[in-house]
C-alpha cells in the first residue's frame, strides 16, 4: 500500500487545544459533586519511627469533621506496582518509613477544616534509627525498613551477555568512571488530586489525576475488596505526569475509603509539598562503568554496576533497576555487556519512574565515556559513534530487536544542522563548548506490570447513527502528551475522513481497557488498536454500500471524507436523495459532488444497524528467555541524537545552555507539531536535571526544598533555543509505521550538556546537578581553563 | 465574618461575599466557578494562577479577594470574544504552545499583559514576561513562538 497520507504527518492543532486555551478543560481539582467533602492526610514528621499511639478524639470533635481513618480502620491489604513487591498499605500500620508517610486520613466539610482536623490527630512515635542513603542501607547491621527486604535490598540484577572477561583482553583502551545523580521531582504543574464517590448500588467512581486509570482501578478493587467492574476510574484532563502519576497512591485509596465511610463524595488535593513527599519520581543513581574499545574505535565491552536509592517503597523500582542495565544494549553494537544492579530501600520518599525510566543516568555516564575514549584515540566523538551505530534489523546482545532504527540518520541530521564539523574545529571564545550524545528508548513495555496475557489495550470505533462522524472509545490516558490527538489522527487516516469528524472519548475504565500512559506505549499500542477498529468500521460501511452500488467493497475508499470508486469521485443519486429526504429543514446538506462520509455512514446504519469496529493490541512474543528479559523488550525502539552548545563562566562556574539541536526517529510522525513538542519537553527536562534539579534532605531525612522556588526547574529565561529535527523511519510493528517520541528524546540531553561542559572547560562532571560550585571546583582542580 | 465586595470580572460587574482570608484564586475558582486559573503551588512560584488585575499579571494565590475590591480582573475565560479565540489563544492552538494545558491560562494572561504594553516584543522580552510562569511540557520553545506569532498578527 503506498498512498499519500491525508491527515497523518501534518500539523493539525491538538484536538484539546481549544478547551485548554479557553479555560474550559477540566482537571480533577476543578470537579465538584453535590454534597462533596474534602480530604486531608496526616503525614509522619519522622523518617523512621514506631507508632506507639494514635488518637483521633480531638480531630473528631472539631465541627465539620465527618470521618477520621487511622491505620487500624483501613484494609491491611498490601499494594504497590509489581505484585512481587507489594509493600505499601493505605495508612502506616506499625511504623512509619519516611518523613511524609501517611498515618491518618480525614474528611470534613471544607478543605480548611480537613487540614485543621489533620493537625489535631495526635500520634505518639518512638523514633528509630533511619537509613538515609544507599551505602547506609547496605551496611552490615543497618536498620531494616521492611521484613521482606533483607539487607534493605529491594531488587538486584546480575546479567552477562557475551563474555566480558574474555573481551577485556581484546580491548586496547579501557576507561573506568563513576557517576552519581540526585533524587528528582517530576515537577508536573498539576498536583495530584482525587475525587471519589459511591453510588447507591455501591459502585465506586474515582476521578483522578493519574496516568494509569487501569492500574488504579485494579488496585482499588484489590484493596477495597470490590470486584473490578464495580470500580470505575476516570481521568479528567491531567496537568502532566512524566511517570510519578503512573501508579495508585495511598491518597487515592484513602479518598475512596473516606467516601465509603461518610457516604458522601470526597475530594483530596495535594499541596505542592505533598507532591514532593509522595515522590515516585526519578531514583538517585550511582553508576560505575568500565568500557573498553579497540584503537580503531570499535566498542568491545561494558561492565556496569549500579546502585539505586529507592526510598521507602518498591514502587516501579524493580523495573527501574532492570532498565538501568538493559537500555545500554544499544544503539551501538556492543557484543559484551555485564550488569550488576541493586535497588535499595531507604527512609526517604519512594522513587519510581520518570521520563526515560531507569536509563537516563546510565546513559549519561556511558555517553561521557564514549567522548573520553574518543579523545584518547584521537577520534571525533561523532565518528566514534557512527563507527559503532546499529541499524534496522540489528539485535542487541541482550535481545532487543531494532526493527527500525534511524540512529545514523539522527546523528547525521544534528551534525549537519548545528554545523558540528565547523564548530568543533573553530576557535571558540573561552568557556564555549559543544557536545553530543545519543540514546534510544522502548516504544511500549513488552509486558504489563502484572503477569497476564491480557491485551494491552482495546478500542472501539463507533459510527454515529446520524452519520455525524465516528466516536473513538479508548482507555488511553491523555496527560498532555497528545494521545487523544494521536487517536483521532490515526482513526481519521484509517477511514479517509477529516479530523473534525472524529471525537475521542478516553481515560475512563468504563470505555475500554488500556494500561495507560507510561513506557512511551500509547502511539504504538493504542494507535494500533484504533487503526484496527477504524479499518473494521470502514469495511462494514463499504460492504453495505457495495451491495447497493453493485460494485466490490474493496474498490471504494474515502478521500478526505468523500467517496471514491477506483480512485474517482463517486456519487450514488439514490443514497443522496434518501439523505436529503431525511433531512428536510436542515441546512448545509451535501448537494453536489461525490457522496460524503456522512451520507454513506448514515446509509450503512440504515442498512445494517449499529456499526462498531473493535481493535486491540498485544505485543508479539519478545526478547530472550533470561531472567529480567521482560524489562527493556518492546515491539519497537525510538532513538535520538542531540548536540548541546554551552557557555561556561570560567570565573563563577555558571553554565548557560545556549542551544540544543535534537533529532529523533519516531517512525512515521503522526503529528509533526506534537512530535517536536515531545522532543522539546524531553530536552527541557534533561536540561533541568543536568544543571539544577535535586531533592535535598536534611540530616533527619526531611525534604529541605519541597517547593518550586528551591527545587529549580528551567524557566523561560534559563531555557535554551531548542531545535527539533524529525527523522522518520518506517516501523513495521507500529500503526502506519509510527513509534515513540515521548521519552526517547531525554536520553541524550544530560550527556550532551556534560560533554559540552567538558569541551568548554576540560572538567568531567561526575555528579549531578552540574551546579556552579561543582563546575568551578572542577575548573580550579584542573588549574587552568582549557 | 464575610464581607461583600464589588469588582469587575471579565468585563461583568460581580458582587460576592468573602471571608477576609480568602484568596483571589479561591474566590474565582470556588465562588465564581472560573476554574481556568489553576493552583500549581499556592505559593506564588509557578504562575499557573496568573490573572490580570487592572491589566497587570498577578499570582492570584497570593492576592486576597478583598484586595480586588473595585478593581478589574481578567481570567482566561475572558479572553475569547463571542466564541472567537483572541490572537494569542489562536496562536497557542496553531503553534503547539499547549501540551498538558495546566500552565496555559496563566501563560496566556502573562502574554496578554506583555502585548498590551509592547506589541512587538523581542524574544528576550517575551522570555522575561513569562519567566514567572513555569511550564514542564514544552521547554517554552513553542510558547515563545506562539506569542511571537500573535504579536506579528496584531490584536
Amino acid at each position: 500500500m503506498s498512498r499519500e497520507f491525508q491527515v497523518l504527518g501534518g500539523r493539525a492543532p491538538r484536538v484539546d487545544a481549544r478547551d485548554k486555551v479557553t479555560g474550559r478543560a477540566l482537571y480533577a481539582a476543578d470537579l465538584k459533586r453535590p454534597g462533596m467533602l474534602f480530604g486531608a492526610l496526616v503525614h509522619s514528621p519522622l523518617a523512621h519511627a514506631r507508632i506507639v499511639r494514635v488518637n483521633a478524639d480531638r480531630a473528631l470533635r472539631l465541627p465539620g469533621v465527618k470521618a477520621v481513618l487511622l491505620g487500624k480502620d483501613v484494609p491491611q491489604v498490601r499494594f504497590g506496582v509489581s505484585p512481587a513487591r507489594y509493600d505499601e498499605t493505605v495508612l502506616a500500620q506499625d511504623k512509619v518509613r519516611y518523613a511524609g508517610d501517611e498515618v491518618a486520613a480525614v474528611a470534613a466539610v471544607d478543605a480548611e477544616t480537613a487540614l485543621a482536623a489533620a493537625a489535631l490527630v495526635e500520634v505518639e512515635y518512638e523514633e528509630l534509627e533511619a537509613v538515609l542513603d544507599a551505602p547506609a542501607a547496605m551496611a552490615p547491621g543497618a536498620p531494616k525498613l521492611h521484613d521482606m527486604y533483607p539487607g534493605n535490598i529491594c531488587a538486584e540484577v546480575h546479567q552477562e551477555f557475551g563474555d566480558v572477561a574474555r573481551a577485556r583482553g581484546q580491548a586496547e583502551v579501557i576507561r573506568q568512571d563513576t557517576f552519581t545523580s540526585k533524587m528528582q521531582s517530576g515537577a508536573f504543574l498539576e498536583p495530584q488530586c482525587a475525587l471519589a464517590e459511591f453510588d447507591h448500588a455501591g459502585r465506586l467512581t474515582l476521578w483522578s489525576a493519574t496516568q494509569t486509570p487501569h492500574y488504579v482501578q485494579r488496585t482499588l478493587a484489590m484493596v477495597l475488596g470490590l470486584p473490578e467492574h464495580r470500580v470505575r476510574v476516570v481521568k479528567p484532563y491531567v496537568g502532566g505526569g512524566f511517570g510519578p502519576k503512573a501508579s495508585a497512591s495511598s491518597m487515592e485509596i484513602a479518598t475512596c475509603l473516606l467516601a465509603r465511610a461518610t457516604g458522601r463524595p470526597v475530594k483530596t488535593v495535594f499541596s505542592r509539598e505533598q507532591v514532593f513527599l509522595h515522590g515516585r519520581a526519578r531514583h538517585q543513581f550511582r553508576h560505575e562503568m568500565e568500557t573498553g574499545i579497540r584503537r580503531d574505535g570499535t566498542l568491545v565491552f561494558l561492565e556496569h554496576r549500579a546502585v539505586l536509592d529507592g526510598g521507602a517503597f518498591a514502587s516501579f523500582g524493580i523495573a527501574t533497576v532492570y532498565y538501568s542495565g538493559s537500555l545500554l544494549g544499544g544503539p551501538y553494537r556492543l557484543p559484551n555487556m555485564k550488569y550488576d544492579g541493586w535497588r535499595v530501600v531507604t527512609n526517604k520518599p519512594a522513587c519510581g519512574a520518570q521520563r526515560g525510566h531507569g536509563a537516563v543516568h546510565a546513559r549519561a555516564l556511558f555517553e561521557q565515556q564514549l567522548d573520553l575514549l574518543a579523545e584518547e584515540i584521537g577520534m571525533d566523538p561523532i565518528e566514534l559513534r557512527l563507527k559503532n551505530v546499529m541499524q534496522a534489523g540489528d539485535v542487541t546482545c541482550n535481545d532487543l530487536n531494532m526493527s527500525s532504527l534511524g540512529m545514523r540518520e539522527c546523528i547525521e541530521a544534528v551534525r549537519a544542522d548545528c554545523g558540528w564539523d565547523e564548530k568543533r574545529l573553530e576557535r571558540r571564545p573561552a568557556g564555549r563548548g559543544i557536545g553530543m550524545a545519543c540514546g534510544f528508548f522502548v516504544s511500549g513495555a513488552g509486558y504489563p506490570i502484572y503477569r497476564s496475557r491480557t491485551p494491552h489495550c482495546t478500542v472501539r470505533v463507533r459510527v454515529d447513527e446520524n452519520g455525524g462522524g465516528v466516536h473513538v472509545l479508548s482507555g488511553a490516558a491523555e496527560i498532555g502528551q497528545g494521545s487523544d490527538t494521536m487517536l483521532a489522527t490515526i482513526t481519521a487516516e484509517a477511514l479517509g475522513i477529516p479530523l473534525d469528524l472524529v471525537t475521542v472519548f478516553s481515560g475512563d475504565t468504563d470505555l475500554a481497557l488500556d494500561l495507560g500512559a507510561y513506557s512511551s506505549r500509547t502511539t504504538l499500542m493504542t494507535g494500533h488498536a484504533a487503526k484496527e477498529a477504524a479499518e473494521s468500521v470502514l469495511r462494514q460501511i463499504l460492504e453495505a454500500l457495495a451491495r447497493a452500488a453493485g460494485e466490490p467493497a474493496e474498490d471504494f475508499s474515502f478521500v478526505r471524507g468523500l467517496l471514491h470508486l477506483r480512485g474517482a469521485p463517486y456519487l450514488n443519486e439514490a443514497i443522496r436523495a434518501e439523505f436529503q429526504k431525511e433531512h428536510r429543514g436542515f441546512g448545509g446538506l451535501p448537494a453536489e459532488g461525490p457522496l460524503t462520509f456522512r451520507e454513506v455512514s448514515r446509509f450503512a446504519f440504515l442498512e445494517r444497524g449499529l456499526i462498531i469496529g473493535t481493535g486491540q493490541y498485544r505485543p508479539p512474543p519478545l526478547g530472550g528467555g533470561f531472567k529480567g528479559a521482560a524489562v527493556g523488550t518492546s515491539p519497537a525502539y525510538g532513538c535520538s541524537a542531540q548536540v548541546a552548545e554551552v557557555a561556561v563562566d570560567l570565573e563563577t562556574g555558571q553554565v548557560k545552555v545556549l542551544r540544543i539541536t535534537g533529532a529523533h526517529d519516531c517512525g512515521q510522525a503522526v503529528n509533526r507539531t506534537q512530535v517536536e513538542g515531545q522532543m522539546h519537553g524531553s530536552m527541557s527536562m534533561g536540561h533541568g536535571e543536568a544543571l539544577y534539579e535535586q531533592v535535598l534532605f536534611d540530616a533527619r531525612g526531611r525534604i529541605q526544598n519541597p517547593n518550586l522556588s528551591d527545587y529549580k526547574i528551567p524557566t523561560a529565561l534559563d531555557s535554551p533555543e531548542l531545535k527539533a529535527l524529525i527523522v522518520e523511519s518506517h516501523e513495521p510493528n507500529g500503526p502506519f509505521g509510527a513509534k515513540e517520541v515521548g521519552e526517547g528524546g531525554i536520553m541524550p540531553t544530560i550527556p550532551a550538556i556534560l560533554n559540552a561542559i567538558r569541551d568548554a572547560t576540560g572538567v568531567v562532571i561526575d555528579e549531578l546537578p552540574a551546579t556552579p560550585e561543582r563546575v568551578l571546583a572542577g575548573i580550579r582542580k584542573l588549574g587552568r581553563p582549557r | 465574618m464575610k464581607r461583600l465586595i464589588r469588582l469587575r470580572v471579565n468585563g461583568e460587574p460581580v458582587e460576592t461575599a468573602v471571608p477576609p482570608n480568602r484568596t483571589l484564586l479561591e474566590m474565582l475558582r470556588d465562588d465564581l466557578g472560573l476554574t481556568g486559573a489553576k493552583e500549581g503551588c499556592g505559593e506564588g512560584d509557578c504562575g499557573a494562577c496568573t490573572v490580570l488585575l487592572d491589566g497587570l499579571p498577578v499570582s492570584s494565590c497570593l492576592v486576597l479577594a478583598l484586595q480586588a475590591e473595585g478593581r478589574e480582573v481578567v481570567t482566561v475565560e475572558g479572553l475569547a470574544r463571542e466564541g472567537q479565540l483572541d490572537p494569542l489563544q489562536q496562536a497557542f492552538v496553531e503553534e503547539g504552545g499547549v501540551q498538558c494545558g495546566f500552565c496555559t491560562p496563566g501563560m496566556l494572561l502573562a502574554a496578554t499583559s506583555l502585548l498590551a504594553a509592547n506589541p512587538d516584543p523581542s524574544e528576550q522580552e517575551i522570555r522575561e514576561a513569562i519567566a514567572g510562569n513555569l511550564c514542564r511540557c514544552t521547554g517554552y520553545q513553542k510558547i515563545v513562538e506562539s506569542i511571537r506569532r500573535a504579536a506579528r498578527r496584531g490584536p
